[in-house]
Formats: C-alpha cells, sequence, structure tokens
C-alpha cells in the first residue's frame, strides 16, 4: 500500500534535500562552521580562564605565585596550600583551616534543602489538590516572599532568632534559610503539581488513601525531576550565601563563605595565594558536585512542565 | 426505594446552580447510563454519587444508607475515569491492588484477588509493567480492573471510552456490555455519545442545563423523546425536527408542511391525538428510518404516507443512502436502503412513517403528542 519512498520523485528529491544540512559531516567541515567552532572553543576557554587560574596556583608553592607567571603550569607541583586550607590555616583566631566551617555548611545545608523542599512540594499539593478560599492569595503572598531582598529581613530575622534561642547557632542558619526557601520550592511545586492529573488523587480518594498516604505515595514518587530542580536550587543558594551566614552566626558557627572571607581577609604578614585560592575551590566544589550529578535532570526538570501538558 | 436514590439532589456553586433537582433510582444490577453535552451536569452528578463532591441539598443513598457526608472509600464504590487515572509510578499490579491495601485486605487474599482480576480482563501478562508502557486499550482494562477488584456495591464510569480511537471504542463497549451482562453489577455510566448511552444502558438519564430531561429505558427515550432537547439529541443523524401546522384531512389531523418546490403537503398523523388541536402550529419530530423510499417503509406500520419531493442532496453510506430534501425551510434526512435510485434534483416519492412521528410545542418544546 505505502510505496512512497521508492517514488522517483522522491529518490530525486532526497539527496537534495539532505545535502545542504545534515551531510557535511562526511564531506568535511565548511568555513563557517569551522569559525563558529573556533569562536565557540574560544569563548569558552576565556570562561574557563578563572577556575585554570585557581586550579593552577593552588597547586604551587607561595613563591611560584610572587614571582610572577600567574598564569604559568607549578613548576614544583604541590598539594600542601591544599591541606593548609583544609586543616591548619588561620582562620579568625584559630589555626583550625576550613574544615570545621565545611562541616558548618553541611550540617546547615542538608536540613535546610531538604525540609525547604519537602514542606515546597507539601504546600504545592496542597495548594493545586486542596485549594480553599484565599489560596491564591496565599501563594501570591508566598510569592512575594521571594522577591524581598535579604537586607530587609535582616533585623526582624535576628530579633525572631533571639526570642527562639538560636541566635549566633547552625539551628538558626538552618531555620533563616529554610523559612527563605519555602517560597521558591512551593513556587516549583505548586507549578509541577498544577499539570500533575487531578483525576489520580480522586483515583486515590475512592481507592481509600487519605492526605498524607496520597502525598506519600502518589505525588511525591512522581515529583523526580522538580525535586532535582529544587533540591539544586535550594543547595546552591544556601551553599553560596553569605549575608545570612556573615549575620546571625558566631566564631563557631559560621559557614563556609564567611570562613573564605576570614581566611582571605584576616591572614597577618604575607597573604598565602595559593591557599587562598585552594580554598575557593574547595567552597565551589559541592555546588560544582550537585550540578554535575544531577545536572541533566536540572534541565529536563525546568522542560517537564511545558512538555507534559 | 432503589438501590441507587438520588432524591432531590442539587449542587450549587455559590450562586450558580449547576445541578437542579434530580431525582432518580435505579435498582439492583442496573446499567444508568448519564448522558448530555459538555457542561449538562452529568460528571458533577457521578462525582456527587462517588463523594468527591459534597451534595449542597437533597441526598444520595447507596444500599438504603444515606451517603450524605461519607468520604468516597466508605461509599464501597469504584471509579472509571476518562483519563484512567493509572498511578504512574505502580506497576500494574500495584495500581490494582492499592485500593485494597488501603482497605487493609491482607496480602495473600489481595495477590489471588488480583489474579482472578487479570485473568478475567486478560491483563495477567502485564502485571508488572508500568502503565507508561501500556496502550490505551490496556490501560483501560487496567482502569476497569482497578475497579472490579474492589467488588464494589457500585460502579461508576466517567466518559472510559472517549480517550480511545473508534474502533477500539467499539470493541470496548462490547466488552463493558459484556463484563455487566457476566457479573450483574450495578453501574452508573457517564457518557456524552449517545450511541454508547443506548447500546448500553438499562435506563437513560438525558441530561442538559443541569436538569434531567428524560429518565427512562434505550427505547422509550428513542421513540418517545419527552421534548425537543432529547429528541435531538439522541440517535445519528439526529430525529429531523420542522415546523408544520395540524389540519384537518379527511376527517382525521395532519400536519401541514411547504416543500422545497412551494408546494404544501398534509401528512396525516397515525392516530387523533391532535384533533383538538386544528391549525395550531407544532414542531414536527421524524427519525430518518421513518422516512424511505416506498419498498423500504416498515410493512408492519398501518400508516405510511407517500409525499413527493424534490431530492436535494444524497450521501451513500455504504450500508444506508441518505436522502435529503427541504421540509418547511429545514433539512430533512430520510435514511433509505442503499441501492435506491434517487438523483440529487429530482423529485421523488418519500414514504413518511407516521407511527413513528411525534410532535411538539414550538414554544415549550415538550411533546404534545
Amino acid at each position: 500500500m505505502s510505496t512512497a519512498p521508492d517514488t522517483p520523485d522522491t529518490r530525486a528529491i532526497a539527496p537534495a534535500a539532505l545535502s545542504g544540512t545534515h551531510k557535511t559531516s562526511g564531506l568535511g567541515l565548511r568555513p563557517a562552521r569551522i569559525l563558529l567552532y573556533v569562536l565557540l572553543v574560544f569563548f569558552c576557554l576565556y570562561y574557563l580562564l578563572p577556575l585554570y587560574v585557581m586550579v593552577v596556583n593552588s597547586l604551587k608553592p607561595l613563591g611560584e605565585i610572587t614571582a610572577g607567571g600567574m598564569m604559568a603550569l607549578p613548576k614544583d607541583w604541590t598539594l600542601a596550600p591544599w591541606g593548609s586550607a583544609w586543616s591548619s590555616a588561620q582562620v579568625g583566631v584559630e589555626a583550625t583551616g576550613l574544615r570545621p566551617y565545611f562541616l558548618n555548611s553541611i550540617i546547615m545545608v542538608v536540613p535546610a534543602v531538604a525540609c525547604s523542599t519537602l514542606v515546597g512540594a507539601l504546600n504545592g499539593y496542597v495548594l493545586t489538590k486542596w485549594t480553599f478560599k484565599g489560596a491564591t492569595i496565599l501563594f501570591g503572598l508566598l510569592l512575594f516572599g521571594c522577591f524581598i531582598p535579604f537586607q530587609m529581613v535582616l533585623i526582624p530575622m535576628a530579633r525572631m532568632l533571639g526570642l527562639m534561642g538560636l541566635a549566633g547557632s547552625v539551628p538558626g542558619l538552618i531555620f533563616v534559610h529554610f523559612v527563605y526557601g519555602i517560597g521558591f520550592s512551593t513556587l516549583y511545586f505548586r507549578n509541577y503539581y498544577a499539570a500533575f492529573p487531578t483525576e489520580l488523587v480522586k483515583a486515590a480518594q475512592i481507592d481509600g488513601a487519605g492526605f498524607f498516604r496520597i502525598f506519600w505515595r502518589i505525588l511525591l514518587p512522581s515529583s523526580g525531576p522538580i525535586a532535582v530542580v529544587c533540591v539544586i536550587w535550594q543547595f546552591t543558594n544556601i551553599w553560596n550565601d553569605f549575608l545570612f551566614g556573615a549575620s546571625f552566626s558566631d566564631f563557631d558557627s559560621q559557614p563556609m563563605t564567611v570562613a573564605l572571607n576570614n581566611l582571605v581577609q584576616s591572614s597577618t604578614g604575607v597573604k598565602e595565594y595559593n591557599v587562598h585560592f585552594a580554598g575557593a575551590i574547595m567552597a565551589a566544589l559541592p555546588t560544582l558536585l550537585v550540578y554535575i550529578v544531577a545536572g541533566r535532570y536540572f534541565v529536563r526538570g525546568l522542560m517537564a512542565g511545558s512538555v507534559k501538558g | 426505594m432503589g438501590f441507587l436514590d438520588i432524591k432531590q439532589a442539587t449542587k450549587s456553586y455559590g450562586p450558580v446552580q449547576v445541578l437542579h433537582e434530580t431525582n432518580i433510582s435505579i435498582e439492583e444490577g442496573e446499567f444508568l447510563v448519564l448522558v448530555g453535552p459538555s457542561g449538562c451536569g452529568k460528571s458533577t452528578l457521578l462525582n456527587m454519587i462517588a463523594g468527591l463532591e459534597d451534595i449542597t441539598t437533597g441526598e444520595i443513598a447507596i444500599r438504603g444508607r444515606n451517603m450524605n457526608g461519607i468520604k468516597p472509600a466508605d461509599r464501597n464504590i469504584a471509579m472509571v475515569f476518562q483519563s484512567y487515572a493509572l498511578y504512574p509510578n505502580m506497576t500494574v499490579g500495584g495500581n490494582i491492588s492499592f485500593g485494597m491495601e488501603m482497605h487493609g485486605i491482607p496480602k495473600p487474599e489481595r495477590e489471588k484477588r488480583i489474579a482472578q482480576v487479570a485473568d478475567l480482563l486478560q491483563i495477567s501478562h502485564l502485571l508488572d509493567r508500568k502503565p507508561g508502557q501500556l496502550s490505551g486499550g490496556q490501560r483501560q482494562r487496567v482502569a476497569m480492573g482497578r475497579a472490579l477488584v474492589r467488588e464494589p456495591d457500585v460502579f461508576l464510569f466517567d466518559e472510559p471510552l472517549s480517550n480511545l480511537d473508534a474502533k477500539l471504542r467499539v470493541d470496548m463497549r462490547t466488552e463493558i456490555k459484556k463484563l455487566h451482562q457476566k457479573l450483574g453489577t450495578t453501574i452508573v455510566y457517564v457518557t456524552h455519545d449517545q450511541i454508547e448511552a443506548l447500546t448500553l444502558s438499562t435506563r437513560i438519564a438525558v441530561m442538559y442545563g443541569g436538569y434531567v430531561q428524560q429518565l427512562g429505558t434505550p427505547k422509550e427515550i428513542y421513540d418517545n423523546p419527552a421534548n425537543m432537547f432529547v429528541a435531538g439529541f439522541m440517535g445519528s443523524p439526529s430525529m429531523n425536527l420542522f415546523p408544520a401546522k395540524v389540519v384537518e384531512d379527511g376527517g382525521r389531523p395532519a400536519a401541514e408542511v411547504s416543500l422545497a418546490d412551494g408546494k404544501r403537503a398534509a401528512i396525516p398523523f397515525a392516530n387523533g391525538t391532535l384533533a383538538s388541536s386544528i391549525g395550531r402550529d407544532i414542531i414536527l419530530g421524524i427519525r430518518p428510518e421513518a422516512i424511505t423510499d416506498k419498498d423500504g417503509a416498515d410493512r408492519n406500520s398501518s400508516s405510511v404516507h407517500l409525499v413527493e419531493a424534490p431530492v436535494e442532496v444524497t450521501e451513500p453510506a455504504g450500508s444506508d443512502t441518505f436522502v435529503v430534501s427541504q421540509i418547511s425551510g429545514k433539512d430533512v434526512t430520510g435514511r433509505f436502503r442503499a441501492d435506491v435510485p434517487v438523483t440529487a434534483g429530482e423529485t421523488f416519492k418519500f414514504a413518511f412513517n407516521m407511527e413513528k412521528a411525534v410532535a411538539f410545542d414550538p414554544k415549550s418544546e415538550n411533546r404534545i403528542a
């Protein structure tokens, strides 16, 4: 019945139509394309240059940096700056390295991300599947919370933390980031669940599942992509936050960002650039790792709402 | 009191009343179809029976038990949704088992029942797959399996076939009917497809604008529509409705109509119901299969009347040929046998089987004869 591919007409047209676009790789690169790639490679290198400088200089002795040649590869490769930055550099008063502050950041970021994501998912679930009078207004207010500048809430938040007895502690920071994260995570999950078929919730209701059972058994297992987006977003924001960290922490509860600042600022005498570079990379590694591990889900998650319809 | 009783039930959203006072009562084992165009309130009524929507006033009772305020899960009902609503993260087996799990049925019992239902619906080989890996028809079966396994008092179907392609829809329709005959369960089925309604049901509620327009057996609905909406909505092609005037013709009431060539024709009614209404304007309703050629007319009918009228269009449809003529300014379709020689533009003797004709009041649109 279907003989279309073999008719003379299509055979004649097909190669001509293809040669212009797809078949170029077989015939070698054309000048325009080469130029394009050269340009792209150039921008790529330019963009990676700071990272190169950081990595290279964190692996050479201080002498090589002060002697100039910031762009050169190390003559004498060494991991000593990394060791120093991690466990023995002078950060603030004591020579502890960044290790305790790195741990502070981890202890802060994990519960804050987990809680804000979970609460955001719950909010999204309620706002789309159990709507009530005023739900839209409430969602609007939550959204508004996303766009309040951090500086505005510093003083009220400090007062709140004081009243709750959480001032200057890691739990205090967790609380701040958790609360601040709810706005965005709610936005993500609400929009994701809005496209989630309500009939599934109805079916589960008839099957006898209650409010939380539906959430745990039906919605959450289907929220993979958006959960990844939310986790990456929250993780990056909370890990990289400096203002709240600097405002609401004591010496023993400072997060990595603040400690890095102290490391760079407080060094008396010679500035150990190689140690600073190593420390800066350490501070950036966790977010980098999250992106590498979950990055492909990130794009997929951002697209999910629009494609699924 | 029936098995499922809907007593004076209404539904309002704020000031908007979407379902006006509705009374329906069906017996155990009946197949009730709620049919109507979109927005007529049929799905709302179904959701009210399911408990997914509150009842504003009135009462819904299943097995004599008032269901107002009772959670969907505790009504002993099961529902099949238009989109199937299969849980995408669970296997077919998991989907079927979920409801039983929620109702605390022990695992060995669950597995036994899953096997039975899977066998009945021929989906045993699919139990380990995810819904995303199934075809439309298979999903439909799984959705029905999920409902069947609960062994509920009432099955609720919300347009279950409208997502399937035309052929599969007809097959599944037959299967649902077989299933109903085999299991004898009580079913409430929502559809906008009048063919589904006529083929499946033991009783039909035709709904429009939040009102039940007519409740009756398929035959009652088809042959004796209560008003013009029901007449026009049920049947395909739909019933011909055209203006006529009641006149007296040979001592009997007849419907006088104007033909496309400017002539007038009086078609006598089969009975004298309208004898007292001489001179009244009516809307005459007559189904396409009651307008044929002379030889194709129903031989058992004692009231076949021939009218010579110009043929406007013929539409051969394989098994039948639809012949269109203008009567009183409306296109009137007759269903002819396929090989009847009719040509557009010529005049032809149409045979009207007036035993099947009905008359409506043009203002109230209600049936008068």
